[in-house]
């Protein structure tokens, strides 16, 4: 395959099929392999298409400063597009982050301003959102509001799927913004009806909720519970056993929250097979294991994997 | 007839501390009614005119009840439910207590 520049390789992901993971011919799991992307997660998607839009809006020009709450993949997507694109971008994480993370961002020329971590991810959007306004220059893309996340799924995404598997009768995906399950939902929902349309939310341990005040929530603005179908909660142990079960079954080395996305398209399996119907499962892997190495949770024992993510947000 | 409810650290003050009481009920409505009458004050925590709040997630065996019948939908001894504050997508990695 040939592409003019890197952005131009972006999407177009394979979709392989789980034969040792599917329960049987007639109810069939498939792993769409996001990793497969420029700086190998499906953000880049998001990031190329925020990025596009507020260009066409005319918010951003030569040199101008893109601002993001994240130090996850849509930093690194963003870091990367900014930088080929001629933009500077501001990240805002919480202060205690891993070396991998921080090297990748700062590679690609990102600055890096830390939020408080006891403020976990609402503080980090609290303290860009104080940002933005202080530097009514900057553009804050807002991954969790902007429209053009859920689009890039809805235009590149979505119609990829459907033309690897017309027979599709499930997708999984795993919850964050809800970018990746709105704009695949929206896409499905109208060209093929009656796809389910299945989250998988990452449970987290005790310490990230904390004292998490159950009146003051956040829900991502792009949530609309209408496209979805169902909704599962998967733990931290359930994800892990997935994830090295995709490596020991099927030789896919892919992040923790593609392993969730898999507990929930097999727990669609076993509904399927326990109703006696046919299923074509498609599982969205959102990114490889790389950046997850260091946590342990492809190595030692499930339970020390497991007591090593708690306190962390691994999705 | 035992449910098991998980409660987040947030209402915990309701249950003396513990992070997981038993209820009976039909559904769970039923349930959160029945817990409210040993716990008081935490119905109001989770539901407000007949649904849930906004930023109360509920789950029997951890699927969202918001996807299947909500506060009407039916539970049963050995059912698991979850509540969980709401909370922003995307990866952080090691954090000392939030």
């Amino acid at each position: 395959m040939r592409y003019e520049n890197l952005l131009d390789a972006m999407g177009n992901t394979p979709l392989v099929g789980l034969p040792r993971l599917s329960p049987s011919a007639e109810v069939r799991l498939w792993a769409k392999l996001e990793d497969r992307n420029p700086t190998g997660s499906v953000k880049d998607r998001a990031a190329f298409f925020m990025v596009a839009q507020a260009e066409k809006d005319g918010l951003l020009s030569p040199g101008a400063t893109i601002l993001e709450p994240t130090s996850g993949n849509t930093g690194i997507s963003l870091a990367m597009v900014a930088s080929l694109r001629g933009y500077r971008l501001v990240v805002v994480m919480p202060e205690n982050t891993s070396a991998e993370r921080r090297a990748l961002l700062r590679m690609y020329g990102a600055e890096i301003i830390g939020s408080p971590a006891a403020g976990g991810s609402n503080e980090a959007v609290r303290v860009a959102k104080r940002l933005a306004e202080q530097n009514p220059g900057w553009v804050m893309l807002y991954q969790y509001g902007n429209e053009a996340n859920a689009r890039a799924h809805y235009e590149t995404t979505g119609p990829e799927i459907l033309a690897d598997l017309p027979e599709i009768t499930h997708f999984v995906a795993g919850l964050g913004t809800t970018g990746t399950l709105m704009g695949v939902g929206r896409y499905l929902r109208e060209h093929k009806p009656g796809t389910s349309i299945v989250a998988a939310e990452p449970r987290y341990g005790e310490l990230v909720y904390g004292l998490r005040n159950v009146d003051e929530g956040f829900v991502p603005e792009l949530y609309d519970p209408s496209v979805l179908t169902t909704r599962f909660s998967v733990s931290s142990g359930d994800a892990l056993r997935r994830t090295r079960e995709l490596v020991a079954a099927e030789g896919i080395f892919a992040g923790i929250s593609s392993g969730a996305a898999l507990h929930a398209g097999l727990a669609m399996a076993a509904k399927a097979v326990a109703g006696g119907e046919r299923a074509d499962i498609v599982v969205l892997m959102a990114d490889g294991g790389w950046k997850y190495l260091s946590t342990g949770a492809y190595e030692g024992t499930l339970a020390d994997a497991e007591a090593r993510l708690e306190g962390q947000l691994w999705a | 007839m035992a449910i098991e409810v998980r409660i987040p650290t947030i209402l915990r003050g309701y249950t003396g501390g513990a992070k997981q009481v038993t209820g009976t009920g039909s559904t769970l409505g039923e349930l959160i009614t029945d817990l409210d009458s040993r716990h008081h004050g935490l119905a109001d925590r989770l539901t407000d005119g007949g649904g849930l709040r906004r930023f109360v997630n509920v789950y029997l065996n951890d699927e969202d009840v918001r996807f299947l019948d909500g506060l009407d939908t039916p539970v049963k001894d050995g059912d698991t439910v979850t509540v969980l504050p709401a909370v922003a997508g995307g990866a952080r990695p090691p954090a000392a207590a939030r």
